[in-house]
C-alpha cells in the first residue's frame, strides 16, 4: 500500500486555507443524519466532540474515567503556545512553525506544523471566550512567558494548571452539547475494538467498566483521541489508566503506527523513591526559567553527599557543575527537553548523581530567591514547590530540588494523513494519539496546542469531506462485522479470565517497563535493542501462561482491565524496539549511541532517515511491514541542531 | 525497597450497588513512609491478588492531585488527615506505625457506591451540563485581548476554577450538600465578563439540577471548605446565593 499524506499543493502559508476551500461540505440538513464516535475526552476529544455537535452532527463520546473532565490532559502544567506576538518580540506564525520543526529535529511534516502554527492563535481566542482564566497582567491583558527552549514569549498559561483550565473549557463546551442532546456521553466505558465494514471504520466495541456489558456502537466515522502510550514504560508521568489499547486495536485492524520509538523523556520529574513507586510526577519545565541544573563536580563529592558526610550547603561554588550552562552557553538551562534529559543521565552515569538512590541531579533556586525574593518565587512556582514538598518532605525553598528525567510524552502514534485520517478510511486519530506534528521531539507547551488545534479547528473541516463522500445513508449495525468483532472481544476477555497463574499483571507491567527503560529509553544501541526484543517476546509468552487474572466479566474488575491493557503494551513494546532498531540515526527523543558527533551530541542522518516510519500489522507473531513516508522540506533548510 | 510500618486497615467492601457491604480488616505490612496512600493500597491489593482474593476497588488516575478521581474517606475525613491535598498526595509518613486506619467511600445518597470505595458521581456531571458553560461555539469569537479583565478579578475567578470536582465537599458535609462545588463554577463565570450574558439563567439551572439530585442544603458549617483539597472558599457559596436570589427576585432586564 502506497502511503499518501494528501498534503495540499501550493505555497506553505496558503495550503490550509486552500485545502479548506477544496474540502467538500455536508449539507446542513444532512448533518443530523451522521453519527460520529469520539473515543477519549481529553483536549482533543472534548474539543472535537463539542465542535462537531455544534455543527449539527450526532456525537457519542466515550471515556474510561467517571467524567470526561478527568482525562489526563487535565494534568498538563506549563502552558500553551500561540503565535500571537502580544509581546512584540518578533514572534510570528512562521517563527512558531520554524521552531516546532527544528525542535522536532526535522522529523515532522512541514504542512501539518504550519497549519498548527496558523490555528494556534484561534485556540487562545476560543478558550478565552469560554471563560478560561489565563494569567493576566495588571492592565487586564493576557500574560505570556518563555518556555521550553523558545527565544520568544509565546506561552499562555494558567498558573501551573494550564491543562486543567483548558480541559475544563473544552468540557464546558461539551457539556453544553450534552445538555442540548447533541452529544451522548458514555463514561466508565473502554473501547476494545474497531468495527471495520468493507474497509471502512463504522463502529466500535466497548466494555462498560461497571457492569461488564460488551456492546457495539455504529457510526459514520470514529475519532480516536486516546492519548499516548508512555505507560508502556510502567513508570511515567501519565495517569495510571493511560493506555494504548484503543490505538493498538485500531493498528491491528489496519491503521499504520507511525514512529513508535519516538518517546519524550521529560527532564524535570521527581525521582523514584522505591519499588513501590506507581507513577512519576513531573514538575513544569517552566522551573528551568529560574532554576539552575547542577551536579557535584566529581563522583567523590557526589558519593560523600549521598552518604551524608557533607551537606549540599557545604559544596563550594567551584564544586558545583552547572552542566547545561557550561555546555550550552547560548541556551543554558533552557535547552530542549531531550538535550536536558540526556545530560542529566550522563551526569548520573558518571557517578555524579545525588539523593538516596544516586539517580538524580539538582535543580537549584537559591540564585533566583536571592535575586527576586522568596515571595516572587512563590508567586511564580508556589504550587509546584508545594507539590514537591508534599511528595518528598523536603522544603525546596531551603534545599535544591532533586530531579531526574521520566517518560512523559509519545511523539509516535497512529499514522495519519493531512486530514488526520489513518490508513483505515473513516478512522481518525487526534492529539497525542497521532504521530503527526512534533517530529522526534515535542517542544514544551506544544501538546495542548496540538490537541486543541486538531479538535477545534482541523477535524471539523476534514471529517466533513469524508462524510460528504460516503453519504448520509445509515450505518447498518446488523452487518455481520459488528457481531464478529463483538465476539472476538468476548473471546479475548474469556482468554484473559482463564489465566490463573502465579504472577500479577502489575509484575509483568513493571518488568516490561524496566526492559523498555533500559534498552529503549534515553539511549539505545543495536545490541541492547536486539536483546530487548527477545526479552519482551519471552515476557509476553510467559504472560499468556502465568499471569493471574481474577473475577468474571460481569462486574467491576480492575484485574481484567489491567490485564487487557498490559497485554497490548507487551505487543506495542516489541514494535517500539523494532522501530528503534531500524532507525539507526539519533534524532530528538531517540538517541542512538552509535550515531553521535565528536562532542557526544545527537547526530542525525538526513540522507537515510528523513522519513516517517509507518508500520503495518501483519498478524500475530509476524514481523510488521515498514512503509516509509518521505519528509520533504521545501521551506526549511535542514541543519544539525545546536544549542551551544 | 520496602519499609518498616505495619498497619491495620478497616476497609469498606461492597460487591456492587445492590450489595449491603461491610468492613473487612486487612494487614498492611512493610509499608514505607515514602509511599503514597494509594501506593500502600497497591501493595495490599498485590498481595490480595497473589492469594486469589478480589482486590479492593478504589478510584484513582492521575496520582498528582489534579484529576479529582481519587476519593477516600480516611479515618472520618475526606482525603485523609492533611489539609489541602487529595488522597493520592497523602503519604504514609502522615501515619504512625501500628495505627489502625478506617477507609470508606464518599458517603452521600447522591453518590451511590458502585463497588467497594468507588462511587457514582454522575450527579456532578448533570449539574455541570445544566449550565456550567458560556454559550459560545467554536470559531467567530473576538481576539483574546479584546476581553480585558482586571487581574484581581481574573485571579479570583481562577481560585474558583481550580475545583477538581472530586466531591470531598459533599462527603465532608453533614447535610451532603454540593453547594461548594456548584458555587465554584457559578462564581468563576459570574466573575468574568464572558459569563455575564447567562449568569442568572446559569445560577437557576444549576441550582435546580443540584436540588433534583438530592443533595442537602447548606447550614454554613464550613466543613466543605476545611476539607476541600483545592481550598475553594465559602465566599463562593455566598456569591452563588446572591446570583440565585438576584435571578429570582428581579426580572432579567432589571438586574443588568
Amino acid at each position: 500500500m502506497e502511503l499518501n499524506a494528501k498534503i495540499p499543493e501550493g505555497p506553505l502559508a496558503s495550503k490550509w486555507s486552500k485545502h479548506k476551500f477544496n474540502l467538500k461540505l455536508v449539507n446542513p440538513a444532512n448533518k443530523r443524519k451522521y453519527t460520529i464516535l469520539v473515543v477519549g475526552t481529553g483536549l482533543a476529544g472534548s474539543s472535537a466532540a463539542a465542535s462537531l455537535a455544534e455543527l449539527g452532527y450526532n456525537v457519542k463520546t466515550f471515556c474510561f474515567q467517571d467524567s470526561p473532565r478527568r482525562a489526563h490532559s487535565i494534568a498538563a502544567q506549563g502552558g500553551i503556545n500561540a503565535a500571537k506576538n502580544y509581546r512584540n518580540d518578533g514572534d510570528s506564525v512562521h517563527r512558531l512553525f520554524y521552531d516546532t520543526i527544528k525542535g522536532g529535529d526535522y522529523r515532522a511534516r512541514e504542512a501539518n506544523v504550519h497549519r498548527l502554527a496558523e490555528v494556534s492563535v484561534n485556540i487562545i481566542d476560543q478558550c478565552v471566550a469560554q471563560g478560561v482564566p489565563f494569567a493576566r497582567e495588571y492592565g487586564g491583558l493576557l500574560d505570556n512567558r518563555s518556555f521550553g527552549g523558545s527565544q520568544v514569549s509565546r506561552t499562555f498559561y494558567a498558573r501551573g494548571q494550564t491543562g486543567q483550565q483548558l480541559l475544563l473549557g473544552a468540557y464546558s463546551a461539551l457539556n453544553r452539547q450534552i445538555n442540548e442532546g447533541a452529544v451522548q456521553s458514555y463514561t466508565r466505558h473502554e473501547m476494545l475494538d474497531v468495527v471495520v465494514v468493507d474497509g471502512k471504520a463504522q463502529g466500535i466495541v466497548t466494555r462498560d467498566l461497571v457492569t461488564g456489558k460488551i456492546e457495539s456502537h455504529a457510526g459514520h466515522a470514529v475519532l480516536l483521541c486516546t492519548g499516548g502510550y508512555g505507560n508502556v514504560f510502567y513508570l511515567s508521568t501519565n495517569a495510571m489508566g493511560c493506555n494504548v489499547t484503543a490505538a493498538w486495536k485500531a493498528h491491528k485492524r489496519g491503521a499504520f503506527f507511525g514512529n513508535p520509538c519516538y518517546t519524550q523523556i521529560h527532564p524535570t520529574c521527581i525521582p523514584v523513591t522505591g519499588d513501590h513507586q506507581s507513577k512519576l510526577t513531573l514538575m513544569s519545565e517552566s522551573l528551568r526559567n529560574d532554576g539552575r541544573v547542577w551536579a557535584p563536580r566529581t563522583p567523590e563529592l557526589a558519593q560523600r553527599l549521598r552518604k551524608g558526610e557533607i551537606k549540599v550547603e557545604d559544596l563550594k561554588e567551584e564544586d558545583r557543575d552547572y552542566f547545561l550552562e557550561r555546555k550550552y552557553p547560548a541556551f543554558g538551562n533552557l535547552v530542549p527537553r531531550d538535550v536536558a534529559s540526556r545530560n542529566a543521565k550522563e551526569a548520573v552515569d558518571e557517578g555524579r548523581g545525588v539523593g538516596g538512590s544516586g539517580i538524580a541531579v539538582f535543580l537549584d533556586f537559591a540564585d533566583a530567591i536571592k535575586r527576586l525574593g522568596e515571595d516572587a518565587v512563590r508567586a511564580k512556582y508556589g504550587n509546584l514547590f508545594d507539590m514537591y514538598y508534599q511528595i518528598t518532605d523536603e522544603n525546596p525553598y531551603k534545599h535544591p530540588m532533586r530531579i531526574y528525567p521520566a517518560v512523559h510524552y509519545t511523539m509516535g502514534g497512529l499514522w495519519v494523513d493531512y486530514n488526520l485520517q489513518t490508513t483505515v478510511p473513516g478512522l481518525y486519530a487526534l492529539g497525542e494519539a497521532n504521530f503527526s506534528d512534533h517530529g522526534a521531539n515535542r517542544l514544551g507547551a506544544s501538546a495542548l496546542m496540538q490537541g486543541l488545534a486538531d479538535g477545534y479547528f482541523v477535524i471539523p473541516a476534514t471529517v466533513g469531506d469524508y462524510l460528504a463522500t460516503i453519504g448520509p445513508k445509515p450505518v447498518d449495525a446488523n452487518h455481520p462485522a459488528f457481531a464478529e468483532t463483538t465476539k472476538a472481544v468476548k473471546e479475548r476477555i474469556d482468554k484473559l479470565l482463564s489465566l490463573k497463574g502465579n504472577k500479577t499483571v502489575d509484575e509483568y507491567h513493571r518488568e516490561l517497563g524496566l526492559i523498555m527503560w533500559e534498552y529503549c529509553g534515553m539511549a539505545r544501541t543495536a545490541e541492547g535493542l536486539a536483546k530487548a526484543k527477545g526479552l519482551i517476546s519471552a515476557l509476553r509468552a510467559d504472560f499468556w501462561k502465568n499471569a493471574i487474572v481474577l473475577g468474571t466479566n460481569d462486574e467491576m474488575n480492575q484485574s481484567l482491565e489491567k490485564a487487557g491493557r498490559v497485554a497490548d503494551f507487551l505487543e506495542l513494546g516489541e514494535l517500539m524496539v523494532d522501530d528503534a532498531l531500524n532507525r539507526s540515526e539519533s534524532c530528538g527523543g531517540h538517541f542512538r549511541v552509535e550515531s553521535q558527533t565528536e562532542e557526544g551530541e545527537a547526530l542525525r542522518d538526513d540522507e537515510n532517515f528523513a522519513y516517517v516510519a509507518a508500520w503495518e500489522y501483519k498478524g500475530d507473531n509476524v514481523a510488521e511491514a515498514l512503509h516509509k513516508e518521505a519528509l520533504v522540506f521545501e521551506n526549511i533548510k535542514l541543519a544539525q541542531r545546536s544549542y551551544k | 525497597m520496602s519499609g518498616h510500618m505495619n498497619l491495620t486497615l478497616k476497609v469498606w467492601r461492597q460487591k456492587n450497588e445492590n450489595d449491603r457491604g461491610g468492613f473487612i480488616t486487612y494487614k498492611a505490612t512493610d509499608i514505607s513512609p515514602d509511599m503514597s496512600f494509594l501506593e500502600m493500597l497497591d501493595v495490599v491489593n498485590e498481595s490480595l491478588v497473589k492469594r486469589g482474593e478480589d482486590p479492593i476497588y478504589f478510584d484513582h488516575d492521575c496520582r498528582e492531585g489534579i484529576c479529582g478521581m481519587c476519593s477516600l474517606y480516611i479515618n472520618g475525613r475526606p482525603h485523609g488527615p492533611k489539609r489541602a491535598i487529595t488522597t493520592c498526595q497523602l503519604h504514609m509518613r502522615s501515619f504512625s506505625d501500628g495505627e489502625t486506619i478506617t477507609i470508606e467511600p464518599w458517603r452521600s445518597a447522591a453518590f451511590p457506591v458502585i463497588k467497594d470505595l468507588a462511587t457514582n458521581r454522575a450527579a456532578f456531571e448533570r449539574i455541570q451540563q445544566a449550565g456550567g458553560f458560556v454559550s459560545v461555539g467554536t470559531g467567530g469569537v473576538p481576539d483574546a485581548n479584546e476581553i480585558p479583565i482586571p487581574k484581581v478579578i481574573a485571579d479570583e475567578a481562577f481560585n474558583s476554577a481550580t475545583c477538581i470536582g472530586c466531591g470531598a465537599c459533599v462527603a465532608a458535609c453533614k447535610n451532603a450538600s454540593a453547594m461548594l462545588f456548584v458555587s465554584a463554577k457559578i462564581s468563576q463565570l459570574a466573575l468574568l465578563p464572558q459569563g455575564q450574558q447567562e449568569r442568572y439563567q446559569r445560577a437557576q439551572a444549576m441550582v435546580a439540577q443540584m436540588d433534583e439530585e438530592g443533595f442537602g442544603n447548606c447550614t454554613n458549617t464550613g466543613a466543605c471548605e476545611a476539607e476541600c483539597p483545592k481550598e475553594i472558599s465559602l465566599t463562593n457559596i455566598a456569591r452563588m446565593n446572591r446570583e440565585f436570589f438576584s435571578a429570582k427576585f428581579f426580572k432579567e432586564e432589571e438586574i443588568r
